[in-house]
């Protein structure tokens, strides 16, 4: 397996509910271990397995559930 | 399609308005049909943005607040109760729109800060030719250009150049200073007039001003004690009053009851209140260079009584500057300082070199001396002989060693310089004590205004710790107002003394630099860095960093910690006081959806605007000090 990071801008978001839905979609996700929605900055931060599950798979989750992503950066 | 609707929310929310104002009118000139038939109208509009995002939430099997608004939606559409499903989507969503405005503002300070990061740097080649690239490419050891205007790329040292500099992006000092070979710059600062060539030392995110952005952003994110509870009250209070609702229309067949209390199923003043005066609050501390690291460190803050400062370098400058110079005989005091600074040349010793300095400020020319031997004796002095004339300049040993009588006057002078908190060196020049030089490592400007309002603040004691000797602790105790004074003292010493004074029940901030007192500030309640334009230690060890290495900053981040708290327990105040005054409301049949709705929607921007007062936060020291800026700055013009 090998390790990544990947950070994801979001819109800025105003509910803090929003943050228990993103975050549970994406712990749920297969490859996933974690998933961190920043509220203030509206950032998400993640840690997955590459070999699992792809930055842009991720990014396409989150644009799911409603949160248009205005940029990425994979580590 | 679905993106479309969202990026268009704006215009839907403002064409249900103009539709719901549409209705109203057609309601006063009494055509009911109409005005029933454009409150659907608007209601469809309105509540297409927020099903989707309710379906979008249930097809990923995660519940939301969009969904228990879609279901008090249809309900009150299912009992034709048209003006109350229109009004109720549109203050749903209008509100939406309001929390982003205002939240971004609450959130600016720290964009401001984002903002002011660099793009781009120019890359000086082997050749001379100049290349613009991306900071991403910029690698350490590459050679850069800085332009007046321009923005300093990356953390460096200078090795060609010399420019003023205003690094308020790390510092939160907007006053520009002068930089020139072998000084370090820092990624974000601005180069206002000059040129600098720079070698990149650290880049990406190893830059002072990337690392302080990424701990403003998890201050941020780090939640209070407060926080915490309030998460978990909300976390059982929507699925509480969602079933309450289930249940009342089960026990009462009361539709309109039973969907009133799905719109005030979400307590959103209480969920966003407190965390928006943190964001608030530790954004204000950022732009004016004090990082505050966390919503818990906030709380604990402003609960300090007592007050533990390391003395050199905290209190006091860290940097001895000459005082005094004092002569006992007929010859010139520049031809006697000339001669011993020529002298103190050869010394490693850093009272030596202060007065090389103060030679070199004075604009001295040194190399007019000549120096034909010299002696450096650790721990006492120099012997040399400058100009053919013998130089002896030390402590008294060295005055003994070399039986140079110190005369009774000189004597006492000394002494009263040293109880002023000075070191006094003794010159003697052909074997005649001639002068007295005093050196101090000064008191900070801003510190006496900044304990004064610190203690007009709420702080109970102020203890100073220092490995100096008792003389020139007393000086600057006594000088500075402060309760008691520990002298002598090694560093693990300093840990103990804090640990004694947190067992007499005291809750202590303890402010040192980062490296030495690095245990002390550990072991404090609340450890404060003076972060030296951000030494890495400092910023990992301590809660709190004072960028500029100012008292004031020191004197504001309490004070802002005070203003935080207290703003944060009006918030919860305001949000608790909604959710009674919107549940008694229901019971008492008082309440229906769209009054409901507003009520919810009005709290929570009462909240976030209350919690905007903390951008603009400033103590009144920080007023004064901005005011003494300006008139410097002022006196330089004319």
């Amino acid at each position: 397996m090998s390790k990544a990071k990947a950070t994801f801008q979001l819109e800025p978001l105003t509910c803090p509910s929003c943050i228990k839905k993103i975050e549970t979609t994406l712990n749920k996700t297969e490859g996933v271990e974690s998933a961190k929605v920043m509220f203030n900055s509206s950032k998400v931060k993640t840690e997955f397995d590459e070999c699992q599950v792809k930055a842009s798979q991720l990014e396409e989750t989150i644009k799911k559930l409603g949160y248009p992503v205005l940029s990425s950066k994979v580590l | 399609m679905i993106e479309r609707i969202h990026r268009y929310k704006n215009h839907l929310t403002l064409l249900s308005g103009f539709i719901i104002a549409a209705a109203f009118i057609a309601k006063v000139f009494k055509i009911a049909e109409w005005s029933n038939g454009l409150l659907v109208v608007a209601t469809i509009i309105a509540v297409i943005p927020i099903a989707i995002k309710a379906w979008q939430a249930i097809r990923m099997r995660v519940f939301s607040i969009e969904l228990l608004v879609t279901m008090a939606v249809i309900g009150a559409v299912f009992i034709h109760e048209y003006t109350e499903s229109a009004v109720v989507t549109f203050l749903f969503l209008f509100g939406d729109y309001l929390e982003v405005r205002t939240l971004q503002k609450t959130r600016s300070s720290l964009k401001e800060l984002v903002d002011m990061a660099p793009q781009e740097a120019t890359l000086l080649r082997e050749d001379g030719t100049r290349q613009t690239i991306s900071i991403d490419d910029v690698q350490k050891g590459h050679r850069l250009v800085v332009l007046p205007g321009g923005k300093i790329p990356v953390d460096g040292v200078i090795v060609q150049g010399h420019a003023s500099i205003n690094e308020a992006a790390i510092t939160g000092e907007s006053l520009p200073i002068n930089k020139a070979n072998n000084d370090h710059v820092y990624s974000g600062s601005i180069l206002d007039t000059g040129y600098l060539e720079i070698i990149a030392e650290k880049v990406g995110d190893d830059t002072t001003f990337a690392k302080i952005i990424e701990l403003v952003e998890e201050a941020q994110e780090s939640k209070s004690k407060a926080e915490r509870f309030l998460d978990r009250f909300s976390s059982y209070y929507t699925p509480t009053i969602a079933l309450l609702s289930v249940l009342v229309y089960i026990m009462t067949r009361d539709l309109h009851l039973a969907i009133t209390f799905l719109v005030i199923a979400c307590p959103g003043a209480l969920v966003i209140g407190a965390p928006v005066s943190n964001v608030a609050g530790i954004g204000n501390g950022a732009k004016n260079g004090v990082l505050i690291k966390g919503g818990d460190i906030m709380e604990n803050f402003a609960k300090v009584d007592t007050l533990v400062f390391d003395k050199t370098g905290t209190l006091t400058k860290g940097k001895p500057e000459v005082t005094d110079l004092h002569t006992f005989t007929f010859m010139p005091a520049d031809k006697i300082f000339g001669l011993v600074a020529k002298a103190e040349s050869i010394s490693e010793h850093h009272l030596g070199q202060t007065i090389v300095k103060e030679a070199e400020r004075k604009r001295m020319d040194l190399n007019s001396y000549t120096i034909s031997e010299g002696e450096a004796i650790k721990g006492h002095g120099i012997t040399a002989t400058v100009d053919g004339y013998s130089i002896v300049a030390g402590n008294r040993k060295l005055m003994d060693a070399e039986r140079i009588e110190i005369h009774s006057d000189a004597a006492e002078y000394a002494v009263d310089r040293e109880k002023a908190g000075n070191t006094a060196i003794f010159i003697a020049i052909d074997d005649q004590l001639v002068a007295i030089i005093s050196v101090a490592d000064q008191i900070r400007d801003d510190t006496k205004v900044a304990l004064e309002d610190m203690r007009a603040n709420g702080i109970k004691r102020m203890v100073m710790l220092t490995g100096d000797n008792r003389h020139t602790a007393e000086a600057v105790a006594n000088q500075l107002g402060i309760d008691e004074f520990h002298a002598e003292l090694l560093p693990n010493e300093k840990v103990e003394y804090v640990k004694k004074l947190k067992e007499q029940g005291a809750i202590v901030a303890m402010a040192g630099d980062g490296i030495n007192d690095a245990p002390a500030i550990a072991t404090a309640d609340i450890g404060i860095a003076m972060g030296e334009g951000g030494t890495d230690v400092s910023m990992e060890t301590a809660d709190v960093v004072l960028m500029a290495d100012k008292l004031s900053q020191y004197a504001h981040a309490y004070s802002l910690s005070k203003a935080t708290i207290r703003n944060m327990h009006q918030n919860i105040t305001i949000a608790l006081a909604v959710v009674v005054i919107l549940i008694l409301g229901v019971l008492a049949g008082q309440l229906h959806l769209a009054s409901g709705m507003f009520i919810h929607e009005g709290s929570v921007l009462v909240v976030i605007l209350n919690a905007m007062r903390l951008i603009g936060f400033k103590t009144k020291a920080s007023q004064k000090h901005k005011k003494q800026h300006h008139k410097v700055r002022e006196s330089y013009v004319s």
